[in-house]
């Protein structure tokens, strides 16, 4: 099951330039919440703040506190123990080339040492059903590279992979950017249903999307989170006139 | 910027302000008819009627159109769907015309009799009404629309004493029984010319506030928004 996240005070800093400033909210278990902003207003800054990818940057750094369920983000959890909890979806996607469709979902169980042939089996099949890529790829397991699949089945690939590991929090960050309309459409029905049993964060540029898929939107301008509300709030009738008229199309 | 969806947005709100220009004509010429037993004026209601359908055709499509290609939200959409269900209570608004219309073609052929019954007021309230629900759309102006509600309580009174007093005259004369009829039903009109005006001015106060006061909800409940919204 999906587990809730609070954020506090969050600033975070890229070298001696903030990029967000005094973040704070919170992230109901089970729900799909979306982030939304123009370019640079540091939607995806946050959401790596969340699993710690912020810091792989050279410089960077993060202040303030972060909690993924009971466990404390940035306070003597370390980064490999906190991804087994936070799976991650990137904006184009990257399924390991030289591997097969099996060993890409299984990839992340593998590197931790699972080893049962049966239980990867399971877990394979698990993952795959549940990204809503079983019955295309089912029959090809082996055979083809995770490379050789179409997009839209790449990113579902890379979804079942971060699944694969069990996760209680799913990121996402533009999954459907590189995506045509009926791959989307798969995505965007993947997300509907796997909130059941996570927590989804996605950062997405279609204002159309967040509305569709997300319960709880949440407005980032110059690194400050300008407004988070229900989703339907945000695009019917935004508290702050800088979210009306960033959803409107007035600017951004 | 969205240049083009911006002037597709003006275009709309200029295309209903018209038809609420056609409505509002055929409104008043209906009373003015009713007033000095004009038949010239009721056959104009009835020939700009067909004006009045075409626009409401025409704003419903324009209104289909930003929907489907723009996706708007927030202010815009709040806009767009005040702009349809306006659309529809202005058409109404002209069918009720034509109905005082067809009342006063009939009260012509008729002798004329005395009826203890103030149309012509009630009249003035009513065009009044629908005159001000336009303005407050036009300027995006929530008070404005407010005041239109509050006006309604007002004909609905009319209405109510002009039932008592008809009903009275029908049953004291029953000579001028379908004078009395024509002039109750006019009054009938008016009344619901009246209730149109009030959705339209409910309908500005939703897209302006993003409140819901159909139904006695209170404007004053919703969170405020002083400034004007610019479409």
């Amino acid at each position: 099951m999906g587990v809730g996240i609070t954020v506090e005070h969050l600033n975070a800093f890229y070298g001696k330039t903030q990029a967000l400033f005094d973040i704070n909210i919170t992230v109901l278990a089970n729900h799909a919440t979306a982030l939304i902003g123009p370019s640079g207003c540091g939607k995806s800054t946050f959401i790596r703040c969340l699993n710690r990818m912020h810091e792989t940057i050279p410089e960077a750094r993060v202040e303030g506190e972060v909690r993924i369920g009971d466990l404390s983000v940035y306070n003597g959890t370390s980064a490999t123990q906190l991804r087994r909890r936070v799976g991650m979806v990137f904006q184009k996607a990257n399924p390991f080339p030289t591997m097969s469709i099996y060993d890409n979902v299984a990839a992340g169980l593998k590197l931790n040492g699972f080893r049962n042939r049966k239980q990867l089996d399971e877990v394979v099949h698990k993952s795959l059903h549940a990204s809503a890529l079983w019955d295309e790829v089912k029959d090809s397991l082996h055979k083809k590279s995770g490379a050789s699949l179409s997009g839209g089945q790449q990113q579902r690939l890379c979804i079942a992979r971060a699944l694969a590991v069990q996760p209680e929090v799913l990121l996402m960050d533009e999954p459907c950017s590189a995506l045509d309309p009926i791959s989307t459409g798969k995505i965007e029905e993947l997300i509907f249903q796997l909130k059941e049993q996570y927590t989804i964060v996605i950062v997405t540029h279609n204002m159309q999307q967040a509305a569709r898929v997300a319960e709880f939107t949440g407005f980032f301008l110059l690194g400050k989170m300008i407004e988070f509300d229900k989703t339907e709030k945000i695009f019917t009738n935004p508290s702050d006139k800088r979210t009306e008229d960033y959803v409107t199309g007035r600017f951004g | 910027m969205r240049t083009r969806f911006q002037q597709q947005m003006e275009d709309l709100r200029e295309k209903l302000l018209r038809m609420g220009g056609l409505a509002e004509l055929a409104v008043d010429r209906a009373c003015q008819a009713y007033t000095e037993r004009d038949l010239t004026r009721c056959r104009l209601v009835l020939e700009n009627e067909s004006l009045i359908n075409a626009a409401e055709r025409e704003i419903d499509e324009m209104a289909f159109d930003i929907l489907a290609t723009q996706q708007p939200a927030a202010v815009d959409l709040r806009f767009i769907l005040a702009v349809t269900k306006i659309n529809a209570d202005l058409e109404r608004v002209g069918d009720q015309a034509v109905n005082i219309a067809e009342r006063v073609m009939d009260l012509i052929e008729l002798p004329a009799v005395e009826l203890p019954v103030d149309i012509p007021r009630m009249a003035t309230a009513v065009s009044a009404m629908v005159r001000r629900a336009l303005e407050s759309f036009v300027e995006g102006k929530a008070e404005l629309a407010q005041a239109v509600l509050e006006m309604d309580h007002v004909v609905d009174r009319m209405r109510d004493e002009a039932f008592i007093m008809l009903v009275r005259k029908m049953n004291e004369e029953p000579q001028a029984t379908q004078q009395a009829l024509d002039a109750l039903l006019v009054a009938r009109n008016l009344e619901r010319v009246a209730d149109h005006a009030t959705n339209i001015s409910e309908d500005v106060i939703f897209w302006v506030l993003g409140a819901d006061v159909r139904h006695h909800a209170q404007a004053a409940s919703a969170a405020p928004r002083p400034e004007r919204r610019e479409q």
